[in-house]
């Protein structure tokens, strides 16, 4: 199949970008949405072009390093797909796709589609993390766990820290990916040492981070790759308000 | 935000149900203006507490909608397909927030600060509340104007009164569909019940 790609290039933070186009021929229906990003660089290098930068490294849809919005949406037209995960059949021949890199004050571009996701570094410091007793590893049973809370738990930390949700988000805010952070040890005993001054810290640092408000638009939910709940936000604000009214 | 608002959702419904008396004919709809107006701590009380909820609901939508702004200096070239869109009504609830504070405050000055139209009943003087109703909804441009803004506060209604829920906290699986469902009939009813009003008097009357 032949394309025509409208592609987003920006030198840096600083520069101001536009949209440029490309053709992207000879295309199977069969490669992923990277692939066919591969095959449109490799043509710019015989050609002496400067290649398109983009974010990627697993490619099977478990790291969240590949971005990208395709034609409006995060990781493209389908739910709980990564980029990387998104096959060409997606599109028809002869298609115009325009690609652009994720938009948020929070995220600045690095350049072309690449953008800095270091904000969601600090959130994670801020409190996405337990204490253990040092010395010899304990049983693994040792802790009981309920079983519906530890599946709640897993859905809370499928979330792979992409930031799509803040891509989607009109008001760019990281309240979905901050949630599912807070509920995954929320939910599990051994995160309850930490449980009050984890919320605390992590909603601070994401506000300090210049992320919006969340205004319960739902876009994050659609576009999460992992198909991460609004729940998780719930028990984030629920955790926050019961955090905030006890604290000392 | 979610709070002040759900002052503002309880209030329509009953405003609503009590402008329903429009169609008793002119009496009942009078006495019941006047019942309202002659019960002082009931009447400033309400005003209190709605004004107190408008100001706060407004001054923190303009914070919060300035934040968001900030947050997002660059939207997208095209829009997402619908299936990772987000609704008409939530995405754009600054927007036709705005456009219902201006028609509250219209309204105001039309209703409670218009005409003193005069009737008395059994020796008892009061405002004619009804000739007032139907002289303002028999002009065409004021109806379409009217059904515009009704349309709007239905549709702000139909994100906000489920919203403030998930903004308190309270999602389970259970209850949250059935919550967005109950807010989008809400809205329906409080907006479909308060246009069925000028368009009545508009065509019928």
């Amino acid at each position: 199949m032949n394309l025509k790609l409208r592609i987003w290039r920006q030198k840096n933070a600083n520069d101001t970008g536009g949209f440029f186009e490309f053709e992207a021929t000879d295309i199977s229906e069969d490669m992923s949405f990277l692939e066919m990003m591969d095959v449109v660089n490799q043509q710019l290098v015989k050609k002496d072009i400067d290649v398109i930068e983009f974010d990627h490294d697993c490619r099977e849809g478990i790291c969240g390093m590949c971005s990208m919005v395709i034609n409006g949406a995060a990781h493209g037209p389908q739910r709980g797909v990564t980029t990387c995960q998104l096959h060409m059949r997606s599109f028809k021949d002869g298609d115009t796709i325009t690609i652009e890199p994720f938009r948020a004050k929070s995220f600045p571009v690095v350049k072309d589609l690449k953008v800095d996701r270091s904000a969601f570094d600090r959130i994670q410091e801020a409190g996405g993390y337990i204490s253990v007793d040092t010395g010899n590893a304990p049983d693994a049973h040792s802790i009981p766990v309920g079983k519906a809370e530890a599946d709640r738990s897993f859905m809370a930390a499928a979330c792979i820290g992409c930031g799509a949700c803040v891509a989607a988000c009109q008001n760019s805010s990281a309240m979905l990916f901050t949630g599912a952070k807070v509920a995954q040890y929320a939910l599990l005993p051994q995160g309850q040492p930490e449980r009050e001054k984890r919320v605390l810290n992590m909603v601070r640092t994401m506000d300090d981070m210049g992320f919006g408000n969340c205004t319960n638009t739902g876009a994050c939910e659609m576009a999460c790759p992992k198909e991460i709940s609004l729940e998780n936000i719930a028990l984030m604000n629920r955790e926050f308000l019961k955090a905030s009214t006890s604290e000392r | 935000m979610g709070l002040a608002g759900a002052g503002w959702t309880l209030f329509v419904a009953g405003h609503m149900a009590g402008n329903m008396l429009i169609f008793a004919g002119p009496e009942t709809f009078n006495r019941y203006g006047h019942a309202i107006v002659s019960n002082k701590p009931l009447l400033y009380g309400t005003e209190a507490f709605l004004i107190l909820c408008l100001v706060v609901h407004v001054a923190l939508g303009i914070i919060l909608t300035i934040e968001n702004k900030k947050a997002k200096p660059k939207k997208y070239a095209v829009a997402a397909n619908p299936a990772k869109r987000s609704s008409l009504a939530s995405s754009f609830m600054a927007l036709h927030g705005s456009i219902i504070l201006v028609f509250i405050i219209t309204h105001l000055m039309t209703f409670k600060y218009g005409p003193e139209y005069l009737v008395e009943y059994g020796g008892e003087t009061m405002r004619d509340l009804h000739r007032l109703t139907l002289e303002v909804f028999s002009d065409p441009l004021y109806v379409v104007g009217y059904v515009i803004c009704l349309i709007l506060l239905g549709f702000h209604l139909s994100h906000g009164a489920s919203s403030v829920f998930q903004s308190l906290g309270l999602n389970h699986p259970r209850y949250t569909p059935v919550i967005k469902k109950a807010g989008f009939v809400y809205a329906l009813v409080v907006a479909g019940g308060f246009l069925s009003q000028p368009l009545y008097i508009f065509f019928f009357m």
